[in-house]
């Protein structure tokens, strides 16, 4: 029976993604790339990683999603949406052929490493949770140059702003009746995920969730207020929302910078002062997440289009 | 027994709900009455089905999940369903 389920969700997956690519239309490739996700998401569930599922139905398809739709409609106002069907994607589907032909080589012949068991660490990490061990101990390397790499993303999409924008709000203005349903939507969902991001935060040191996945979900809620207009736009000058963006690399960096004062390496946490450490970190870093995300989908500084 | 029997009914009932809202997506002629079938059908699907899954759950804390899971789902598509609708009315216009 459960095969059955298995093959069916392996057959959705490659039918979707193939609708994806092979689709005429950027909005139709947009639309399966986000069902794409979502079928993604319950197949890492089914295979028991529910973290990796929770970031791919989060960043994966919802944050990602909302992004290419953002893309899509400017595009569409600028008529650039249209675009000739590309001849036979031969080199694509070549690219993507030996791809796949060199993982399954990697699969099947390379050695699986010997890794250090991660449960028999697990006591001395700080959680509870093997994947934010992994990634706030173990590699927290990747996970600091993960937060970084956000960070310069965002500061590539403030670049597209024109010179004479840049002091402008920041997106495009939103517009919701004031009585209206979206106005409502913004102002209901808000708590909700307010609490599920936050509680996601913090269970994920024990149990399925984390940084990454509960600073999705508050992105989520900023993106719904400031497009329900419940948030005014932000500003790119402003200085706590700057500060907001820095705060998690910076504990980050220097709650890596005190282990190493302290007589450990860089990055390394003592045993006795991890789970307060990664805490302090996962929180610090859950902020800079939420408004990086938030701030990346809602795009650079524009002047507010003149009244036609 | 009765409340596996119970399961199966309900979440038959959904599935019944499910496979009308798609044929309405189908077949139905404009956005409005498409949503229509979406939305009306998938909400009552979802709900049959989370009252199906609810007779299997074993503590207070699952049912109270699955409950949330059909509230949320009720409060996203309703209020999805009005934009998309308001949309599709301003293109309407725009284009007579």
């Amino acid at each position: 029976m459960s095969l059955a389920l298995d093959l069916a969700l392996c057959a959705l997956i490659l039918g979707v993604s193939l609708a994806a690519v092979a689709g005429a239309g950027v909005f139709r490739a947009v639309i399966f790339f986000i069902t794409y996700g979502l079928f993604v998401a319950i197949g890492w569930a089914r295979l028991g990683a529910y973290d990796v599922a929770l970031a791919e139905a989060a960043i994966g398809a919802g944050l990602t999603g909302v992004l290419l739709l953002t893309a899509q409609g400017r595009l569409r106002r600028v008529q650039a949406d249209r675009t000739e069907r590309p001849g036979a994607p031969l080199p694509a589907a070549l690219a993507g052929g030996a791809v796949t032909l060199a993982l399954a080589w990697a699969w099947f012949v390379l050695p699986v490493p010997e890794a250090p068991d991660v449960a028999q660490a697990l006591p001395q990490s700080g959680a509870g949770n093997p994947v934010t061990a992994v990634l706030l101990n173990f590699r927290a390397w990747d996970t600091l140059l993960e937060s970084i790499v956000l960070l310069a993303a965002l500061l590539g999409v403030w670049m597209l702003a024109r010179d004479a924008d840049w002091d402008a709000p920041l997106g495009p203005r939103y517009h919701a009746r004031p009585s209206g349903v979206l106005a409502y939507f913004g102002r209901v969902l808000p708590p909700i995920g307010l609490i599920f991001g936050v509680y996601l935060v913090w269970a994920g040191t024990e149990t399925v969730g984390g940084a990454f996945q509960g600073g999705t979900v508050l992105a989520g809620v900023v993106l719904v207020a400031m497009m329900a207009q419940v948030l005014p736009p932000p500003r790119a000058s402003k200085r706590l929302l700057r500060a907001a963006l820095v705060l998690g690399p910076g504990v980050f960096l220097l709650s890596g910078l005190a282990a190493a004062a302290l007589g450990g390496s860089f990055l390394s946490l003592s045993a006795a002062l991890a789970k307060p450490a990664i805490l302090i970190i996962e929180a610090a870093l859950t902020v800079s997440i939420a408004v990086t995300l938030a701030l990346l989908v809602i795009g650079p500084a524009e002047a507010p289009e003149p009244a036609p | 027994m009765i409340a596996d029997l119970a399961t199966y009914a309900f979440t038959a009932l959904g599935l019944v709900f499910f496979a009308a809202g798609t044929v309405g997506l189908i077949r139905f002629p404009d956005t409005f009455s498409r949503l229509h079938a979406l939305t009306k059908a998938d909400n009552l699907g979802l709900g049959f089905i989370a009252l199906g899954i609810a007779f299997q759950a074993g503590t207070l804390a699952q049912l109270v999940t699955l409950a949330l899971i059909w509230a949320l789902a009720l409060l996203a598509a309703g209020a999805v369903a009005q934009l998309v609708a308001r949309a599709a009315l301003t293109t309407s216009q725009e284009e007579e």
